[in-house]
């Protein structure tokens, strides 16, 4: 059974604009007939460029806004009906804020979400044990939130959001701002609560790495409709975006001439030339060898960031 | 689930045929077991968290004081020219300055920093995430606001009225029971103070610039808490009037049960802040649900 579940949900807000004395009126549809559920443990990367309904579904998801039209359930209830009760079983992380208590040691942050949830001691024992632990928190516990670094920082409230055991985490652009190897960190962390606990996590990112490392699902929105739902394999052979294959001569030439690719840039001895990614490389290096003195080669696949950019100018 | 959240799904079965409107269902949402725990746990950490503040509350009990030395002179001064003004003797208008001193910070007569942090999340809109919460907004920032209190009672109220008591010759309570009375006339004026707080920080919700509320709600603070000069000394209905006010029940109130001077005994004058505390926080109440409905069906 489905722990989330959308049927033509829409969100409009009315939006007031004065021109001198003018007032007018005009609704904006934040959220159009959006369609979708997300099984138990799935991990969801949600993505759309800035304002294209993200937040707007998120909180209609946590029970913080009511939407238009169209039913919303999760974990088996209608949110904003009911947001106490499911705040309970949802964790929320927003990288950009914290829910940390800024001046106290982080220890006392979680002693207050165990009374704030009813965790059973033993079970909040266990879990912060855990998190402590995957989380390289040991050391922390008695600083300050102030004082901690950003990355620090990001664990300490992943950890906050987790400890009452949630069925849904959304996670909003967790890594934000964080460097390579926390960010490495961090998204080994959720993949391995994912895994051993069927955390349902729902992540909004424009950082497409996180959505490689972790998703196993990917929902492309913009302008409030869903544009793209599936795989990220799905998403990338969706789109027509092109392979790049570079080809080093012995010589500087002028650009070749290749059935089926074209000549993108020419770079001194070393040429980049564009193909359909439905096309093989193969009859392509055949022509070349036969034409031209080749050295080396390399062929690249289409970046994600190339085919969502792809997604959103033809949508 | 250990405890049960309305709305209570026997009258209100989750079907949608017998549903009342959602901003009825909101107002009339109460938690069923009040879960005391967490909000005892709040306050614990908002006290802990003044605590750390260790240089500010030394220069704010430092400023108390020395704004004490410069009220003692000016009272002195009046109650010279003009003895048993308003039925105070001069050790009451002096004992008066240091408890004013001493319960300025607590009770949050100027406002304090945690409603003044609420009202910066309504207007950033962060109060949001307020509302991920499985507790309610009122009840978190009213704990948050008695830790505060509790501090800043006990560092920033006993240092000026120990140094008062140093020098001057002050009035205190002499029997348990009256210090009883104390310490419930305090409480409640803190509670007065946080309802009216409260208020001011909500009405961003409908005030883009709330600068103008907060002014306000200063200027009659100051003059309406018996800041500027105690309450008794004004004649007539002005006089009937400030003493009516909510602002009275914070600082007047309570410093006259101190002083064993209320008309009608300290019996009365609890009962007093107790009706504004119940109006203040029935209008807190009301005041969260329809801006917790604004933000959920408006979209903030």
């Amino acid at each position: 059974m489905p722990v989330i579940e959308l049927a033509d949900v829409s969100r409009a807000f009315t939006v007031t604009s004065r021109s001198g004395l003018r007032r007018t009126r005009r609704e904006v549809r934040a959220v159009d007939g959006m369609t979708f559920s997300v099984e138990p443990g799935e991990v969801m990367g949600y993505i759309g460029p800035n304002g294209a309904g993200k937040s707007t579904t998120i909180k209609m998801l946590t029970g913080i806004l009511v939407p238009s039209g169209g039913s919303i359930r999760v974990a088996g209830v209608d949110p904003s009906r009911h947001r106490l009760k499911l705040a309970r079983r949802i964790g929320v992380v927003f990288g950009q804020r914290t829910t940390l208590w800024w001046d106290l040691p982080l220890k006392d942050s979680f002693a207050v979400l165990q009374k704030m949830y009813d965790v059973p001691l033993a079970r909040h024992r266990e879990n912060l044990a855990t998190f402590v632990e995957l989380l390289d928190l040991r050391d922390l516990l008695d600083v300050p939130v102030r004082q901690l670094s950003l990355g620090q920082r990001m664990r300490g409230d992943i950890a906050a959001a987790l400890l009452h055991d949630p069925e849904i985490v959304y996670l909003d652009e967790p890594t934000i701002g964080l460097d390579v190897i926390s960010k490495a960190r961090l998204r080994e962390f959720l993949a391995q609560v994912n895994a051993e606990r069927r955390t349902t996590i729902i992540l909004t990112t424009h950082d497409l790495d996180d959505i490689e490392a972790l998703c196993t699902r990917v929902m492309v929105i913009d302008h409030g409709h869903q544009i793209f739902d599936g795989t990220l394999d799905g998403l990338k052979s969706s789109q027509s975006a092109p392979r790049t294959l570079v080809v080093d001569l012995a010589a500087s030439l002028p650009a070749i001439e290749v059935a089926g690719a074209t000549v993108v840039k020419v770079d001194g001895p070393r040429q980049h030339l564009t193909f359909p990614t439905s096309t093989s490389a193969a009859p392509l290096l055949a022509q070349i060898a036969a034409n031209y003195p080749l050295v080396d080669l390399s062929v690249s696949e289409p970046t994600i960031e190339s085919v969502i950019t792809q997604l959103y100018n033809s949508a | 689930m250990p405890s049960q959240w309305c709305p209570n799904p026997r009258v209100f079965p989750d079907s949608g045929r017998f549903c009342v409107p959602l901003w009825l269902s909101d107002i009339t949402c109460f938690e069923r077991r009040l879960r005391v725990g967490v909000y005892w746990a709040i306050a614990v950490r908002s006290f802990r968290r003044f605590s750390t503040y260790r240089i500010a509350t030394a220069s704010g009990a430092f400023t108390n004081t020395v704004f004490g030395f410069i009220l003692c002179g000016i009272y002195l001064t009046l109650w010279h020219e003009r003895p048993g003004l308003g039925g105070y003797d001069t050790a009451d208008a002096l004992t008066f300055v240091w408890l004013q001193q001493g319960l300025l910070m607590p009770v949050g007569i100027w406002g304090a920093t945690t409603t003044g942090e609420l009202g910066e999340r309504v207007r950033s809109g962060e109060i949001a995430v307020d509302l991920y919460r499985p507790t309610h907004l009122l009840l978190w920032w009213l704990s948050v606001d008695l830790g505060r209190a509790m501090f800043q009672l006990l560092v920033r109220g006993g240092a000026p009225l120990l140094v008062g008591a140093l020098v001057f010759d002050l009035k205190f309570p002499s029997t348990p029971q009256a210090w009883l009375g104390v310490a419930a006339g305090v409480f409640l004026a803190i509670l007065v103070s946080f309802g009216i707080r409260y208020l001011v920080a909500l009405s961003g919700f409908w005030i883009t610039d709330t600068r103008g509320m907060e002014q306000l709600a200063l200027v009659l603070s100051t003059f309406f808490s018996g800041m500027i000069l105690p309450l008794v000394v004004f004649p007539g209905a002005i006089g009937a009037i400030a003493r009516a006010t909510p602002w009275a029940a914070t600082m007047q109130v309570p410093i006259d049960i101190w002083l064993g001077r209320n008309p009608g005994g300290t019996g009365s004058a609890l009962l007093f802040q107790l009706g504004w505390i119940v109006v203040l926080l029935l209008g807190a109440q009301l005041v969260t649900s329809v801006a917790t409905r604004k933000v959920v069906i408006q979209g903030g």
